[in-house]
């Protein structure tokens, strides 16, 4: 089809470009201006309401097609800005409602409108989308859509949860609004969220001719809508999302549960009804706590990307080529990371035995996401063809950067840093993955200490998105630079700390796994440790992550804390009673837990190596406090002492690496909630009933007293 | 990398050289292609040697039964290994001088000025050749795919019957005499007076050499491991088809496969159906010094000639050799060391006769005197094809590989390698330090 000539329309100015062919086709493209995304502010959304007026009045337009003039982006979403300022349920209600308004208004302007998708179709952008009559997608992998509204703890706003599911069924659309998937092109087409499927390259085109083809008549569109199947199962389907939605969230988070509810209600009425529940539900949610910190948690991953921990304007260096030592769990998910990225990994064991382990859960990684379709076979060979396993130093020459995941053994650690400093250019960056030894222990006989640093990925490191990078007061702030890059370019949210016994992570986590050693000590059950801590928030309870780590390596980083910190990080004698027992945690089949292939239960022979196998009820409540606030008091102390550089830091990193309750905010949110002072007197009480290590630290103190929060 | 023509003229040098082990077709390497093992050895290569992806400018392979799917290896091998999309490749084949066409090519490229560093080697899976349906089912075959509607795709197979079912391995034959290399071996035994023991005294040195070669780690250093996917838990790490066990008298024992009655090849004194990659960085002179790399030895000069595949298959290698000789302004008795592939122990004795034959020198070459006399002392030292097997595209790039290291190791001054090759032809290199 050949393009028509067009001419400009309306003054180009603002968001929106309006141009209007012979065809009488006009093309609405939206560019928001000095922005790389699109976004749905409040300028856009008056500027669309008087685009709507002239649509509305009978004029030259015959159809329209809505597109995007950003390279890789249809519409990110709303404007998260105009979100944060809601100040009441009632205010987000109103938005809601005139959102809805405007879109309603878009799904009944007499012709027809075509929306040309190309890049990210995401939360109201969708929603727009899915008032168009009309929907061409480009089939650049690229292009995504989806309702990731859940993810800040509110739901659609803007029709989606009505409009969805009466597009494309209710399960195919409580999959996108329960749980913020997103589909890419084809899968969309399968579902009918699309029309159409086109290469990015005839998009305009493709869009352009099915306007014409609903305007004319000749083209008619198939509704979708809730199969008739699906009404029958209405009762199933719902209970079954409910189902899915209290196993992934423990009821923590409302918002799915609203959606639900949403869904449900607003299916079973007319739309204009279905608005209504819709714009009720996220009104409330849009100042709830949960939303609330969700979002403080999205402008923290954000606001870390700009201020990074290393001067402005430092250079980071390219990592053309990865080195990495060991090739165990941490070792080979690293090396599956980076070849996932892109980048060339010479993985280094000292054999081939241990070297085939790691290529191969490399492949297994990569299989798996093969069989769900995210991966082609091609992929899948691609990424194995970029790890070249090696029993030497050789071909690490011409590595920038090396991460060693040997065994955690100080020794250990200082042999393979000297080794690989001779086997590399002095421009290499040496960094250890190592979860508890300080990071200058490590390089004590360095020969290029400014190149050295901590990169401490959590396992699975393929799933887990937090990297913490550990700075010596040496080292070199483009060699900080180049593995904060390093570690974004695989994905994750990376914090720089600074170095010392267990960094951030490792060492908030120590007393709160001492602490629940204690519980056992004292006769609390290993599962009601284990599901007070779930019930709080954790994705799983201390006595199953300590199974998951290793019993001895437990073992190991709380001797490093309490060399490094004394008393206050004693481990309870049991954590060495256990070990001796022969208990190793998974790896063994041997822990806390039973791991004979069947459902895992505790393993009631464990109670022996804990004293005796009588045990008591322990209140939820005191398990909870005891644990929680160990975990808070020991972040205000790595704050307190520069470890970390920013409670934001220190809530990213509680949250993404640690697995703290994203719904609390993290560590200093949660304390900003409940208030320094009282914080400060929960521990002062659990320190006259247990001891000094409740001790709060200074910084609480102070702020308990100035009537200071973290944040502002 | 752009070249500078500045090079241009200098001398070629060889700055490593890496190969996989070779193994027993249909063995270790079954659900391999011959891309995963050049790809293997080319990674290997590159990393052993430190180069920079970037300074590679050129890579040319050999492969002498190309895979349908991927008849350029060498390109796959550019892509798959991860150098600069950019660095062009291509595939040759001389027969089982592939490999040597492929060095000679890079080598070429470096005389010129057109490159500077290169990567040269070869490929064979014999456990993967295309297996090939009949004309008849072939063309049914095609005609089905283009036939709308099921009716017409059915009734392209109306042609086809039970016998063209049986697909159509293609043998390792001439294609214009229809005798196999076996078959030509053999004829080559009878016709120069080869006789059984002198054949299988080859084969027992060459298996008593590369067991030597092997055990004091000389040709392990030359190999690269390969993990085998999709499990990666079977690590190959040496050749598989060395015999340590073998004697002048199991050799002895074993029945002539070619012509039973009054032959003399075997299996034990031929080179086996092989699976495995090798290859050798190559360097201007210039260059290899600038990026202070101690070459193992240089490129001086080679030949390929070609004789009548009607009359005795595989002595290409004792007219190459005087020709490479000359233009190296050489001698066979210059020649420190030599190595010269073992097709056939009948073919290394019937070569080394006609060197050393007047009358082959005045008849072939127009020479009063014969080439030279083959010090057996100096060939094959660590073994050669009959022992270690014989990848076809891949075997040019070990011997250039084990002359290369040899040489340095024992201080030489000038080896000579040589191959024979389908139609006739032998291909020869002079190297020298």
């Amino acid at each position: 089809m050949v393009i028509p000539e067009t001419v400009p329309y309306a003054p180009l100015r603002g968001p929106l470009v309006r141009e209007i062919g012979q065809d009488g086709v006009l093309v609405l493209t939206i560019d928001v201006p000095g922005e790389k995304v699109n976004t749905l502010g409040k300028a856009m959304m008056a500027e669309f309401d008087a685009l709507l007026a002239e649509l509305e009045a009978p004029g030259s337009v015959r159809a329209m097609v809505v597109r995007s003039g950003k390279p890789d982006n249809f519409i990110a979403g709303a404007d998260i800005k105009d979100f944060v300022a809601i100040r009441s349920a009632m205010e987000g209600e109103a938005l809601s409602r005139a959102g809805q308004a405007l879109l309603d208004r878009l799904e009944a302007v007499p012709v027809p409108v075509v929306a040309a998708i190309h890049g990210s179709c995401m939360g109201g952008g969708l929603e727009m989308a899915l008032a168009c009559r009309y929907r061409v997608a480009s089939d650049d992998p690229k292009t995504v859509l989806g309702l990731p509204e859940v993810m800040l703890g509110i739901i659609p706003g803007a029709g989606g949860t009505q409009r969805l599911p009466r597009l494309v069924g209710l399960r195919a659309g409580l999959d996108m609004i329960l749980t913020g998937r997103t589909v890419k092109a084809p899968r969309a087409l399968k579902s009918g969220l699309v029309d159409d499927v086109v290469p990015a390259p005839a998009l305009l085109n493709a869009a352009r001719s099915a306007a014409l083809g609903l305007a004319d008549g000749s083209l008619k569109k198939e509704r979708g809508g809730i199969p008739a199947s699906e009404w029958l199962l209405r009762p199933v389907i719902f209970r079954k999302a409910r189902q899915s939605v209290m196993e992934k969230t423990g009821g923590h988070y409302p918002a799915p549960l609203r959606a639900l509810d949403a869904v449900q209600r607003g299916t079973a009425l007319p739309l204009p009804e279905g608005l209504k529940i819709e714009a009720r539900h996220f009104g409330e949610l849009s100042v709830s706590d949960v939303s609330r910190a969700l979002v403080s948690v999205f402008f923290a991953t954000q606001d870390i990307k700009k201020d990074a921990g290393y001067p402005q304007g430092t250079q980071a260096r390219e990592v053309r080529k990865l080195g990495v030592l060991g090739a165990g769990l941490m070792g080979a998910g690293i090396a599956t990371a980076a070849a996932d990225a892109g980048v060339p990994v010479r993985i280094k064991d000292g054999s081939h035995e241990a070297l085939g382990r790691g290529l191969r859960h490399a492949r297994e990684v990569y299989d798996e996401r093969r069989k769900r379709k995210s991966l082609t076979g091609r992929d899948v060979a691609k990424r194995m063809d970029r790890l070249s396993p090696t029993l030497d130093y050789s071909g690490f020459r011409r590595t920038d950067l090396v991460i060693e995941a040997v065994f955690e053994d100080l020794d250990v650690k200082r042999k393979v840093l000297a080794e690989t400093e001779a086997a590399t250019e002095d421009s290499c960056v040496f960094a250890s993955n190592t979860s508890s030894l300080p990071i200058g222990e490590i390089g004590r006989d360095a020969r290029r200490p400014s190149r050295l640093l901590g990169m401490h990925f959590f396992s699975p490191v393929e799933k887990m998105p937090l990297l913490e990078v550990v700075v010596t007061p040496l080292t070199d702030a483009w060699a900080t630079a180049t593995a904060v890059a390093f570690g974004r370019r695989l994905g994750k949210h990376v914090i720089v700390v600074r170095d010392g016994p267990g960094f951030y992570t490792t060492r908030t986590l120590s007393p709160y796994v001492n602490e629940a050693m204690r519980l056992l000590e004292e006769g609390a059950g290993v599962e009601a440790v284990d599901r007070a801590m779930a019930d709080f928030g954790f994705p799983v309870g201390p006595v199953v992550l300590l199974d998951e780590v290793g019993i001895d390596v437990g073992a190991k980083i709380a001797h490093v804390l309490h060399r490094g910190f004394g008393d206050r990080m004693r481990p309870p004698a049991s954590m060495a009673s256990v070990l001796e027992d022969g208990r190793l945690g998974r790896k063994n089949k041997k822990g806390f837990y039973t791991y004979d292939g069947g459902k895992k239960r505790v393993d009631d022979s464990v109670y022996a190596a804990l004293g005796s196998a009588t045990r008591r009820p322990f209140e939820p409540r005191e398990i909870q406090d005891r644990l929680v606030f160990a975990f808070l008091n020991e972040a205000v102390l790595c704050l307190q002492e520069g470890i970390l550089r920013s409670p934001r830091d220190g809530d990213v990193g509680a949250i993404f690496g640690l697995g703290f309750p994203a719904f609390l905010g993290g560590p200093f949110r949660y304390v900003d909630r409940l208030g320094a002072r009282f914080a400060a007197e929960v521990l002062e009480g659990l320190r006259a009933r247990h001891g000094d290590r409740f001790k709060p630290a200074r910084l609480l103190v102070e702020m308990a007293r100035d009537g200071k929060s973290f944040h502002a | 990398m752009t070249a500078s023509t500045s090079a241009a003229g200098g001398r070629v040098a060889i700055a490593a050289g890496c190969r996989t082990p070779f193994a027993k077709a249909g063995t270790v390497y079954r659900d391999l292609t011959a891309v995963d093992l050049a790809t293997a050895c080319v990674r290997e290569l590159v990393e052993r040697a430190e180069v920079d992806a970037a300074w590679v400018d050129t890579v040319v392979m050999g492969q002498v039964i190309p895979s349908v799917k991927a008849p350029n290896l060498a390109r796959e091998v550019v892509l798959r290994v991860g150098l600069p999309p950019a660095v062009p490749a291509h595939t040759v084949n001389r027969a089982c001088a592939s490999a040597n066409e492929a060095i000679a090519e890079v080598a070429s490229e470096i005389r010129a000025g057109h490159a500077q560093v290169g990567i040269a080697g070869g490929a064979e899976s014999l456990s993967d050749v295309p297996i090939l349906h009949s004309r008849t089912m072939a063309r049914a075959l095609v005609e089905s795919s283009r036939a709308r509607g099921m009716g017409g795709r059915v009734r392209a197979f109306a042609r086809v019957r039970p016998r063209d079912l049986v697909p159509d391995t293609p043998a390792i034959a001439e294609p214009s005499t229809g005798l196999t290399m076996g078959q030509s071996a053999e004829k080559m035994a009878k016709e120069n007076g080869i006789t059984r023991e002198e054949q299988d005294a080859i084969a027992y040195a060459s298996h008593r050499d590369a067991a030597a070669a092997t055990d004091d780690g000389r040709l392990p250093a030359e190999m690269c491991a390969v993990l085998v996917p999709p499990r990666y838990d079977d690590a190959v790490t040496g050749d598989n088809l060395l015999r340590r066990d073998t004697s002048i008298e199991a050799l002895a024992a074993l029945p002539p496969v070619f012509d039973r009655r009054f032959g003399t090849v075997t299996a034990g004194n031929s080179s086996p159906l092989t699976d495995g990659a090798a290859a050798v960085l190559l360097m201007s002179e210039e260059r290899a010094r600038d990026l202070g790399y101690a070459p193992l030895a240089f490129i001086r000069e080679w030949a390929v000639a070609a004789v009548d595949p009607g009359g005795q298959l595989l002595m290409g290698p004792a007219l190459a050799i005087p020709k490479a000789l000359e233009r190296a302004g050489l001698t066979l008795a210059d020649m420190d060391l030599i190595e010269m592939h073992e097709a056939f122990a009948a073919q290394v004795a019937s070569n080394i006769q006609a060197l050393e034959s007047a009358a082959w020198a005045k008849e072939k070459l127009g020479r009063p005197a014969p080439v030279g006399k083959v010090d057996r002392s100096r060939l094959n030292v660590c073994g050669g094809s009959i022992a270690l097997g014989h990848p076809f595209g891949a075997t040019g790039a070990r011997l250039t590989t084990t002359l290369a290291n040899e040489l340095k190791r024992r201080n030489g001054r000038y080896g000579l390698l040589s191959v024979c090759a389908q139609g006739g032809m032998g291909f020869a290199m002079v190297l020298e330090r």
